[in-house]
C-alpha cells in the first residue's frame, strides 16, 4: 500500500450503516474513528461489517449482496445450504478472495478488502478450515508455538527463542485442547478428531478477536463434539465466535443467534426457534 | 551464549551433521598434509590435480547445500541455481583478471586482454573496484543475491510456484547465459575470463596455494552447512516447512509467506554465489556454459540422489554423482549422460529418500534393537 493511500484510508470515514441497522452505544458521530496500528475499534458493538459485498466465479454469483454484521463478543451460527456462500463468505474476511464489490470491515476502520491474508490474520481474525489443516511434519507443540501471536517478521523468526511465559501459554492451550500426551508426537499422525482440536488450538494461539470456525466438528465423536461445543460457548464473550455447521444438533446446542444464507446473501437471521419456523427457511432449507 | 554452545547446540541433535563435519575436518587435514608434507613418490602422496579435484567436489557440494536450502525445506525447486554460482564465479573471474595486470599478452595495466582485443580504450564502469579483493568478495554474495532479491520478489508476489517457477529459472539462467555470450557485455564474450596469475598475491601455480584454495573450499562448505543449520533450526527454518506444506494455513496464521521464501531464497543465491568464487581460481577459467540450464538440471539431480531430507544428504550427492561423473566420463565419456539419467530414474523409482536413505534404513534398526 503506497502512504497516499495508507493517509487516505486513515482519513476515511467510516461507513455508515445502510437502513434497519441501529448501531448500539451512544454515538453517533460517524467520521470520528481513526485507524490505529493494531487497534480494533468497535465502538458501535459491531466488530465485523459486511456490506453489498458481492463475488462471482466466472458468471456464478457466490455471494449476492450479502449484509452481515457479527457484533462484538457473540456466537454466531451460518448455516445454509451447500452453495449458499458461507466458505466463499469466510475466503472474503480473510482476504483469500477479494469481492467485486462491497465493503468489508473490521470493526470501524479497518477495511479488510484492502489488506493481505496475514495482515488481517495480524489484526485478529483466526480461521479454522473445514479441512482440517495442520502443519503435518512439525510436532503439536510446533504447531502450537507457530501460531502464537507474536512477531512474525523474517528478522524475528530467525532470531528470538521461545520464552517462558510463551511455554506456559502453549502449555495451557496443550491442555485446554486435551493434546497434553502428544506434544512432541508429529501432526500428521493425530486422529481427524485430534486435528481438528489442534486447529481450534493453533486458533487459540493466535489470540484472535474473532474466530472464524468452519465445520469444527466434522469427524468428531459424540464426547468430542460436546466438548467442542463447551469450548466455542465458552470462548464467546471476550472474542466473537462465527461458525459455520451443518450439524443441525449442534448448532442448536450452542447458538443464541443464527444466520441462514441462501444462494449468497441472507435468507433469515434470528433465533434457532425462530429461524427454524420461518417459512422461507423450511422452503429451502430445513424443509427437505 | 558463546560462540561455542551456539556450534554445539546447532549439532547436538544432528548424528549425520556431526559425522559429517568429522569426516570434512580430517579430509582437510589429511589432504593437505599428504600433498605438502609427504614426498611427490610415496604411495600416500595426493598430487596436486586430485587436490583440486577434491576442491571442485566441495565447492559443488556447497551448491548442493545451496539449492537443497529452498528446495529440501520450502518445496521451491529452483532450476537456475547455477546462474547464481557462474555469477560469484565472474565477480571472482573479474578479480583475478585485475590482478593479472601488466603480465598480460599485451602488457596493459589497466585492461584485461580481450578488451585491448576488442579495441576499448577504458574499463567499463561495472568492472571498477573489482582490483581489489574486499569489493570482489562483497559482490560475490552481493550480485547474485541482488538478482535473487529482484527476481524472488517478482515471482514470488505473484505466487508463482511450482513447475512453473522452475521452467522461469531455467528461463533466467539460459537467457544470462546467451547476455555473457556477448562480446559487447565486456566480461570476454564466449572465452570468459581466464589466463589468471594470482589471488591474493599467491601465485595459482603454486601447490601451496592450490592447497589454501582446497582448504578455503573446506571451510566455506562446513561454514555454509552451519549457517544452513542455524537456519532451519531456528523458528524461521519451521516457519519454511510450515510453508512447504501448508502455505495458506501459513498465511492464515499470520506469516507474510513470501518475505519467508524471499530471504531464503536470497541467502541461498549468496551461497551459491560464494561456491562460485572458490570454484573459478581452481579451475581457472569461467565462461558463459556455466550458465547452461543443463547445469542446474545436473544440480537438482545430485540433491536428489542425496536424499531430499537432510543437508548433508546434499553434500553426499554432489560429491558421489561428481566423482561418478570424473571416474566414468575417464573411461567411456559418451556414456556419462545417460548413465546419469540411469542414476536419477534408479533413485527416483527405488530410493525416493536418496543415499542418505538407506544409510537411515541401515541405522534405523540399529537404534531400535539398542533401545531394546
Amino acid at each position: 500500500m503506497t502512504l497516499l493511500s495508507k493517509m487516505q484510508s486513515w482519513l476515511r470515514p467510516a461507513q455508515h450503516e445502510p437502513n434497519g441497522f441501529v448501531p448500539a452505544g451512544p454515538a453517533q458521530d460517524f467520521g470520528s474513528h481513526i485507524l490505529r496500528e493494531g487497534e480494533i475499534d468497535a465502538s458501535h458493538n459491531v466488530i465485523l461489517y459486511l456490506e453489498g459485498v458481492n463475488v462471482s466465479f466466472d458468471g456464478f454469483k457466490a455471494l449476492n449482496n450479502l449484509t452481515l454484521y457479527i457484533n462484538d463478543g457473540e456466537l454466531r451460527c451460518i448455516i445454509g445450504p451447500n452453495g449458499a456462500g458461507k466458505t466463499t463468505m469466510m475466503d472474503v474476511i480473510t482476504g483469500k478472495t477479494r469481492p467485486d464489490s462491497g465493503q468489508v470491515y473490521l470493526g470501524q476502520t479497518m477495511d479488510l478488502t484492502s489488506m493481505s491474508e496475514h495482515e488481517i490474520a495480524s489484526a485478529g481474525i483466526g480461521r479454522k478450515f473445514q479441512k482440517p489443516t495442520v502443519f503435518p511434519e512439525h510436532s503439536v507443540f510446533e504447531n502450537l508455538e507457530l501460531a502464537m501471536h507474536t512477531d512474525k517478521r523474517v528478522w524475528a523468526s530467525l532470531t528470538t527463542r521461545l520464552s517462558s511465559e510463551q511455554r506456559d501459554r502453549i502449555d495451557a492451550v496443550l491442555t485446554t485442547i486435551m493434546l497434553g500426551e502428544q506434544r512432541a508426537q508429529r501432526a500428521a499422525r493425530l486422529s481427524h478428531g485430534q486435528k481438528q482440536w489442534l486447529e481450534i488450538g493453533m486458533l487459540l494461539m493466535q489470540d484472535p478477536r474473532i474466530l472464524l470456525v468452519d465445520e469444527p466438528i466434522a469427524g468428531m465423536t459424540h464426547q468430542e463434539t460436546e466438548r467442542t461445543a463447551e469450548l466455542l460457548t465458552s470462548l464467546a464473550g471476550e472474542r466473537s465466535v462465527v461458525v459455520v455447521e451443518h450439524d443441525m444438533e449442534f448448532v442448536r446446542s450452542i447458538a443464541r443467534t443464527v444466520t441462514v444464507l441462501h444462494e449468497g446473501s441472507v435468507l433469515a437471521e434470528g433465533s434457532m426457534d425462530e429461524v427454524q419456523h420461518n417459512p422461507r427457511v423450511i422452503e429451502v432449507y430445513l424443509g427437505e | 551464549m558463546t560462540r561455542q554452545s551456539l556450534i554445539m547446540q546447532l549439532i547436538r541433535n544432528d548424528r549425520g551433521g556431526q559425522i559429517f563435519i568429522g569426516l570434512l575436518i580430517a579430509m582437510l587435514l589429511l589432504v593437505s598434509m599428504s600433498n605438502l608434507l609427504l614426498p611427490a613418490d610415496s604411495v600416500l602422496h595426493l598430487s596436486t590435480y586430485a587436490v583440486t579435484l577434491l576442491g571442485k567436489y566441495l565447492c559443488y557440494a556447497l551448491l548442493a547445500i545451496a539449492l537443497y536450502l529452498v528446495w529440501g525445506y520450502c518445496g521451491i525447486l529452483i532450476l537456475g541455481h547455477g546462474a547464481f554460482f557462474a555469477l560469484g564465479g565472474y565477480a571472482m573471474g573479474m578479480y583475478l583478471m585485475r590482478q593479472i595486470g601488466e603480465r598480460g599478452v599485451y602488457g596493459n595495466a589497466e585492461l584485461p586482454d580481450f578488451m585491448v582485443f576488442l579495441n576499448w580504450k577504458e574499463l567499463p564502469w561495472y568492472w571498477f573496484g573489482f582490483e581489489h579483493a574486499w569489493f570482489a568478495a562483497v559482490m560475490i554474495v552481493v550480485v547474485p543475491g541482488i538478482l535473487a532479491f529482484v527476481f524472488g520478489w517478482l515471482a514470488f508476489r505473484s505466487r508463482v510456484t511450482g513447475v512453473y517457477l522452475s521452467i522461469i529459472t531455467q528461463a533466467l539462467t539460459y537467457a544470462l547465459m546467451l547476455a555473457f555470450f556477448r562480446n559487447e557485455m565486456g566480461f570476454g564474450g564466449n572465452n570468459g575470463l581466464t589466463d589468471f596469475k594470482e589471488i591474493l598475491g599467491f601465485s595459482l601455480q603454486a601447490d601451496a596455494t592450490r592447497v589454501g584454495l582446497f582448504v578455503a573450499s573446506g571451510i566455506a562448505l562446513l561454514l555454509g552447512y552451519l549457517l544452513s543449520r542455524y537456519i532451519v533450526s531456528s523458528k524461521f527454518g519451521r516457519v519454511i516447512i510450515a510453508i512447504r506444506d501448508a502455505e495458506s494455513r501459513a498465511r492464515f496464521v499470520g506469516y507474510k509467506v513470501e518475505s519467508y521464501k524471499l530471504w531464503l531464497f536470497v541467502v541461498s543465491a549468496g551461497l551459491a554465489g560464494i561456491a562460485g568464487a572458490l570454484y573459478v581460481p581452481q579451475v581457472g577459467i569461467i565462461n558463459p556454459s556455466e550458465f547452461q540450464p543443463l547445469n542446474s538440471i545436473e544440480l537438482a539431480i545430485w540433491v536428489a540422489v542425496g536424499g531430499r531430507g537432510t543437508l548433508y544428504g546434499a553434500v553426499a550427492g554432489a560429491l558421489v554423482v561428481n566423482f561418478s561423473k570424473t571416474f566414468f566420463t575417464g573411461f567411456i565419456p559418451e556414456a556419462w549422460l545417460y548413465g546419469l539419467g540411469a542414476i536419477f530414474i534408479v533413485v527416483t523409482l527405488f530410493m525416493p529418500k536418496g543415499l542418505v536413505g538407506l544409510w537411515q534404513r541401515r541405522a534405523a534398526p540399529l537404534k531400535a534393537a539398542g533401545a531394546a
